[in-house]
């Protein structure tokens, strides 16, 4: 479009967003300076750049004043870059003879005084000037998009972007690591503060997931590597054995009314190891699929190793026909392609052990919130009867609420739904016990729809509430009232002393945090964690479930704590923005490839260092050559070439170059 | 170039404003330049000394940008990549790594205090410490004084000159030296 050699015509423009930049930096002194530098034949400072105004005087600007380049001194380029190359290609110039300047993230928001702040946005504004007349006419590459997802995590937010996914025709695949897809939400009785009942409200969806000719189920499932960009990536799964043939099983259960073990002995994990199961197993009702498994490592077949003849295997027998036991199943793994990828692999629960003053684990009257929910849930261990490990029913509750939140020595986050839950467990113990029931709490938090509402009905049934951050559980009687019971101590902040409250049990309403493995997810996904270890948006407030790899998202609480009804909306939000990209159909990449230049000398040193392998040697020229469609444009071989003879497009020696006597000029 | 023994350039320009020392920062786009952004965005402040270059990798980092960067004129350098594990472009970072530590070894044989080029891992979620970072390398900078490379640079050529002029006299006294083995003076030094 413009030849080199074609007079350099650079227009150039400074945002004031509002007081955003204007407020510390001089933008009509940046723009008087930039005016005098070599090349600029015409510099403004406008209130919005980004406004449609602002965007329009560029367009304009660029045909009036026939200019072949220009830089706008605003914010971040990760925010508007796009937006005005877009500008500059409506007015008719390739949009990469662009430049943008961070004088906003970079210059007036992080310092204090407001002559610094203008000398420092005249040389970055210098800097993007000189490298602007470097730069060539590009083109965007398009890259086909591949029209299956990946889901990672079947909870509620897994389940309710695959639906989303699958009811508009996209094929999916769920990958979940447990048995069974429901995540937390199938552990729960109620949900605030509806008090819907969880599992009416979700098994449909999971059956749902089961039978939708859409989606291909994977539990007992993780996957295990990734591979590839946007539109194309390659995933490898790995399934663990679950000794049932999936295909085969009906989820009759019959097996497990007939294995060798009569009475369930082995603590159950879904419901929080109150209750008992048999080796063979399903691990709830609903469970989706229907299918039982075996736990190898208390499975007699399994435990006594090749003396297998000493089982029965009564489960076998019981099966009969269907023939769906295989104890010989072993892991499987399955490689295949997807164009997108939604991550919703969830949170998990504080361990309440590292706040030993409050007993859990001493006391066995002490219980998690989570522990609680399958006490009161009908399916539970105890049918929903609130009985305590010794059989006896509670006469006093008390429920103590930021047990790993808002506390510098665990967690410093709110975990914005234990001060709703612990208020529903604080109503379904209640109307299932009768009992008194106390809540210990710093603040109500109870920002959302009917939420405050469901805390005045709590107020008006009689539940207490004492604010304050609780000392400890103790079971040290000082007073006749107090033996045998656990005594909650407490400064009630309002009434302005301390407080001992005898209870027969505690509940601790613990938070949410990130997954053990996230680290390890997020790098399998390429994805970034914020300081609390969840995984981080692109942006905080306009992406909230795009992460900074284009076609990867992520749902529900992995990305923070948030309840039922937030999580499902970012479910949908995310589905939506996988299909974005396949009914789009391609996606474009920024053309920021490396390419070998003529005088490479074939000395080979790059080709070790692309982690992509798009750099191969030609054996004929004796030079190394780069396939454009591997390339990332990471630059890392073009920063080691001992000859200089690799380029990058947007990223030219001489455009850095350039960059460092520009902010370095005066 | 050594940072204690060489004094201030004797031909000193009018008095500027008071020194404060200049960092050109090179930003790897994930995770440093993002950081920076949230520093931003989070409205930490941080000296106004730094002036960030963004690149897509760390990686991308030729030795070259920092030696340049030097020569024109910065105090110091600051390299801000992915932590070890995170790159986005899988090990981009552990390259720029292994390329700083040869290149840093390079600039203290040269007699360059070490403080004067550093390698971050600022994660994008490091928005605090782009500030902590910027604000100690500063103070350091403030603290070793002025490299004033270009400054040097100038004076050393005087003193070729001189040493040039100084020859090309001496040779211009002695004219009955035989031509054949007097080497005439560098013509480029004299050209200076």
């Amino acid at each position: 479009m413009v030849s080199p050699k074609q007079e350099i015509r650079i227009g150039f423009y400074v945002c004031h967003c509002g007081h955003n930049i204007a407020g510390l930096v001089d933008c009509p002194e940046v723009a008087r300076y930039a005016g005098l530098l070599p090349g600029v034949v015409l510099s403004r400072d406008y209130k919005y750049m980004c406004s449609d105004p602002g965007q329009e005087l560029v367009r304009q600007d660029i045909r009036e004043f026939d200019l072949n380049r220009v830089v706008v001194a605003s914010c971040s380029p990760l925010l508007h870059e796009h937006t005005f190359r877009q500008a500059v290609a409506a007015g008719g110039l390739n949009p990469f003879h662009f430049q943008m300047v961070n004088i906003r993230e970079h210059a007036s928001w992080v310092h204090t005084d407001r002559a610094e702040a203008t000398a420092k946005a005249k040389a970055l504004a210098r800097a993007a000037l000189r490298r602007v007349a470097h730069h060539r006419p590009l083109e965007v590459k398009r890259v086909p998009i591949h029209p299956e997802v990946l889901i990672v995590g079947g909870g509620i937010a897994g389940i309710h972007a695959a639906l989303t996914l699958a009811n508009a025709g996209k094929k999916v695949t769920l990958v979940e690591r447990e048995p069974t897809i429901g995540g937390h939400m199938a552990k729960f009785d109620k949900t605030f503060p509806t008090l819907d009942c969880a599992a009416c409200i979700l098994t449909p969806k999971m059956s749902e997931v089961g039978a939708h000719e859409n989606i291909t189920l994977w539990t007992c499932s993780e996957v295990v590597k990734t591979e590839g960009y946007v539109g194309n990536y390659t995933v490898t799964v790995k399934r663990r054995p679950r000794f049932i043939n999936e295909e085969l099983c009906t989820g009759c259960q019959e097996c497990i009314a007939h294995c060798v073990y009569k009475e369930p002995k082995f603590p159950d994990g879904f419901n929080e190891r109150l209750g008992k199961r048999k080796p063979i197993y399903i691990p709830f009702p609903q469970s989706t699929p229907q299918v039982v498994l075996i736990d190898p490592e208390v499975c007699l077949n399994f435990k006594r190793g090749t003396l297998t003849d000493r089982c029965k295997k009564t489960c076998v027998e019981a099966c009969g026909d269907r023939q769906a036991i295989d104890f010989r199943q072993t892991e499987e793994s399955r490689e295949f392609k997807v164009g997108t990828i939604i991550v919703a692999t969830g949170f998990q629960t504080f361990d309440v052990r590292r706040v030993p003053q409050y007993g859990y684990g001493t006391f066995p009257n002490v219980y998690t919130a989570l522990e609680a929910e399958r006490l009161v849930n009908a399916s539970g261990p105890t049918g929903g009867e609130v009985v305590l490990r010794d059989g006896t029913r509670p006469q006093a509750i008390g429920l103590i609420h930021c047990v790993g939140s808002r506390d510098k020595k665990t967690n410093r986050w709110c975990s914005r739904v234990c001060c709703m839950y612990s208020m529903k467990l604080a109503h379904l113990l209640k109307e299932h016990s009768g009992a008194e029931v106390y809540n210990f709490y710093i603040d109500i938090r109870a920002p959302g729809k009917s939420y405050e509402e469901f805390y005045d009905l709590l107020n008006e049934e009689g539940v207490h509430f004492i604010r304050g951050r609780v000392g400890e559980v103790t079971d040290w009687a000082l007073a006749p009232g107090e033996e045998g019971k656990l005594v909650i101590r407490v400064e009630d902040t309002l009434a302005g002393f301390v407080r001992r409250i005898p209870v027969d049990m505690v509940v601790l309403a613990s938070g949410l945090e990130p997954q053990a493995d996230a680290q390890q997810v997020r790098r399998l996904f390429n994805m970034s964690c914020g300081t609390e270890g969840f995984f981080l948006e692109r942006h905080p407030k306009l992406a909230p479930v795009n992460t900074f790899t284009d076609g990867i998202f992520i749902a529900g609480c992995c990305q923070g704590p948030r309840d039922i009804p937030d999580t499902v909306a970012q479910a949908g939000a995310a589905a939506a923005e996988a299909m974005v990209l396949i009914d789009r159909g391609y996606v474009e990449q920024e053309p920021n490839t490396a390419y070998i230049l003529p005088d490479c000398s074939g000395c080979k040193s790059c080709l070790p260092l692309c982690p992509y392998t798009a750099i191969a040697f030609d054996a004929a020229t004796q030079q190394a050559v780069i396939n454009e469609a591997l390339c990332k444009g990471c630059g890392t071989c073009v920063g080691s070439c001992p000859s200089g003879s690799i380029g990058q497009h947007l990223f030219e020696d001489e455009e850095v170059f350039s960059e460092i006597e520009g902010v370095l000029a005066e | 170039m050594s940072d204690s023994a060489s004094p201030p350039a004797s031909a000193a320009p009018p008095a500027p404003p008071p020194w404060s020392p200049r960092i050109v920062a090179f930003f790897c786009n994930w995770c440093t330049y993002t950081a920076a952004d949230l520093a931003g965005v989070s409205r930490l402040k941080y000296a106004a000394n730094v002036r960030v270059i963004r690149l897509m990798c760390s990686g991308r980092v030729d030795p070259q940008f920092v030696v340049e960067a030097l020569a024109r004129g910065a105090d110091g350098v600051l390299i801000g990549g992915c932590h070890p594990g995170d790159c986005h472009y899988v090990e981009g970072n552990t390259k720029m790594l292994r390329r700083f530590q040869l290149l840093r070894r390079l600039l203290q044989d040269l007699g360059l205090a070490p403080e004067r080029v550093r390698l971050e891992w600022i994660s994008a979620a490091e928005g605090e410490k782009v500030k902590t970072v910027i604000n100690e390398m500063t103070a350091q900078l403030r603290a070793l004084g002025p490299l004033g490379l270009p400054e040097k640079f100038a004076s050393w050529d005087q003193e070729v000159i001189a040493l040039a002029r100084q020859m090309h006299a001496a040779e211009a006294a002695e004219p009955a030296a035989p031509p054949s083995a007097a080497t005439p003076a560098h013509p480029e030094i004299l050209h200076v």
